[in-house]
């Protein structure tokens, strides 16, 4: 698989595990505007993680016949690539299993209360910011339209995780105990964000990528600050969990995707 | 290229630039149908060349938010609206860059959306708010400019919602964006 396809699919897969999880909250949001706002977020991640899976699939239907023969394990997708057929946007959401989605292992992790759900978005939505600012001047000139286009997104969603990081640090004592809980126990799946590997490198190399220690430094000043307004303690430096860019998962992956992805296997290109 | 015509009215006519734009002006966007898909500022760029089939046609488009739902009818809309004119060769290109703003709705798009009961985008777009901080909006219906922004996300991608204190109507407002 070329660094290009692999860093595409991993924005791509980021994009539409995180917009799943929020689109859970559907018809559950603790009150009305909340239970919109979540849902349009997860809509604007669904259509990043649309056009992203788009040139995923352009890339692979323009590859010679003999560097698309082991692109993925699943042979719900390999087996339409090794038919001649032409994949889109669904095929590379609906038919890739597990280990082929390189999503980082923050995004899959589940909704369990308001306050989870807020420190995940605000950690993820943090990072999106800073990562698809620099993504702008990627030489790649997909990769840098889509950033330019989400990045406009992305800001309402870093205000809307930002205020509630604030107001629940800062409210009840119940509120504080339990986003602080949520930090604490969503912290060790952070540092996969800026974690550079020989995809990164090359496409960093290339000018095509981005420099993930910069966006680091960046991230933690911006985190820290809103703790600290927040009345929230930072966690300690520590272990860090990571796998899910090189596609070993948590066990929440497989529970999302079984969901997700259950209309197109049990009927295969089902169409409504 | 020579001059490119088309039948209209069983007399042939020349297939300009400018007669593509006004039947665009017919195709009106699904979830806020006052507003053309000209008033939107969503049409980027207009070609026609010959081919041996005839006029060919494209046009670019640019979504609003990335997950926009209405870009499907629209496309399909602005497929209709050049088919009813004998256009066959029609393709639509989704151009991402660059990036679709609130400032290129034109001035009258604004008025309709008022006059629809929508507080129009009020300043340029990209002059980023602080936490908890509310931009002004005049209410669409009493024009009062004491207003509370109730959810920065409505029942479109591209709505917050507010309401008005001095005539307690809610209403939404299009966002800068």
């Amino acid at each position: 698989m070329t660094p290009l396809l692999k860093y595409t699919l991993r924005l791509a897969d980021n994009a539409l595990i995180i917009g799943h999880r929020l689109s859970e909250w559907c018809g559950h949001g603790p009150v009305l505007e909340q239970d919109i706002a979540l849902t349009n977020m997860a809509l604007d991640h669904l259509g990043q993680a649309r056009s992203l899976y788009q040139y995923a699939a352009e890339q692979v239907n323009n590859m010679p016949a003999a560097e698309k023969k082991n692109l993925f394990t699943g042979d719900a997708i390999q087996g339409l690539i090794r038919e001649g057929g032409m994949i889109d946007e669904d095929n590379v959401a609906y038919l890739r299993d597990g280990w082929d989605f390189c999503n980082i292992l923050l995004v899959e992790q589940p909704n369990n209360d308001w306050a989870y759900t807020i420190a995940r978005s605000f950690f993820y939505d943090t990072f999106n910011y800073f990562f698809y600012t620099e993504l702008r001047n990627s030489k790649d000139t997909t990769l840098s339209a889509v950033a330019e286009k989400s990045l406009k997104e992305v800001l309402y969603h870093k205000r809307w995780s930002g205020e509630w990081m604030i107001r629940l640090g800062d409210g009840t004592e119940e509120s504080h105990t339990r986003i602080q809980q949520a930090v604490n126990d969503l912290w060790m799946y952070t540092g996969e964000f800026f974690k550079m590997d020989e995809v990164d490198t090359t496409m960093l190399q290339n000018g095509d990528g981005v420099d993930l220690p910069a966006v680091k430094m960046q991230w933690e000043q911006r985190v820290a600050a809103i703790l600290e307004e927040a009345t929230l303690q930072l966690p300690p430096t520590g272990w860090m969990q990571d796998g899910g860019k090189q596609g070993v998962h948590t066990e929440h992956l497989g529970y999302v995707l079984a969901e997700l992805q259950f209309m197109q296997r049990a009927y295969p290109r089902h169409v409504w | 290229m020579g001059t490119i015509e088309i039948k209209e009215g069983g007399v042939m006519s020349e297939l300009t630039e400018s007669r593509i734009y006004e039947w665009l002006s017919a195709v009106t966007d699904p979830e806020v149908p006052v507003l053309t898909i000209l008033d939107l500022g969503i049409v980027r760029k207009v070609s026609i060349s010959n081919t041996e089939k005839g006029a060919a046609v494209t046009i670019s488009i640019t979504p609003t938010y990335s997950g926009c739902p209405a870009m499907d009818v629209i496309s399909v809309g602005i497929r209709m609206a050049l088919l009813s004119q004998g256009i066959k060769d029609i393709k639509i290109e989704l151009q991402l860059s660059p990036a679709w703003t609130t400032d290129w709705m034109t001035e009258d798009g604004k008025r309709k959306l008022k006059e629809y009961g929508i507080a129009p985008p009020n300043r340029k777009a990209f002059q980023p708010l602080g936490f908890f901080e509310e931009e002004e909006v005049t209410c669409p219906r009493c024009g009062a400019a004491d207003t509370t922004l109730v959810s920065n996300f409505g029942p479109t991608s591209c709505k917050a919602l507010y309401k008005c204190l001095s005539c307690f109507e809610p209403f939404e407002h299009f966002k800068c964006h």
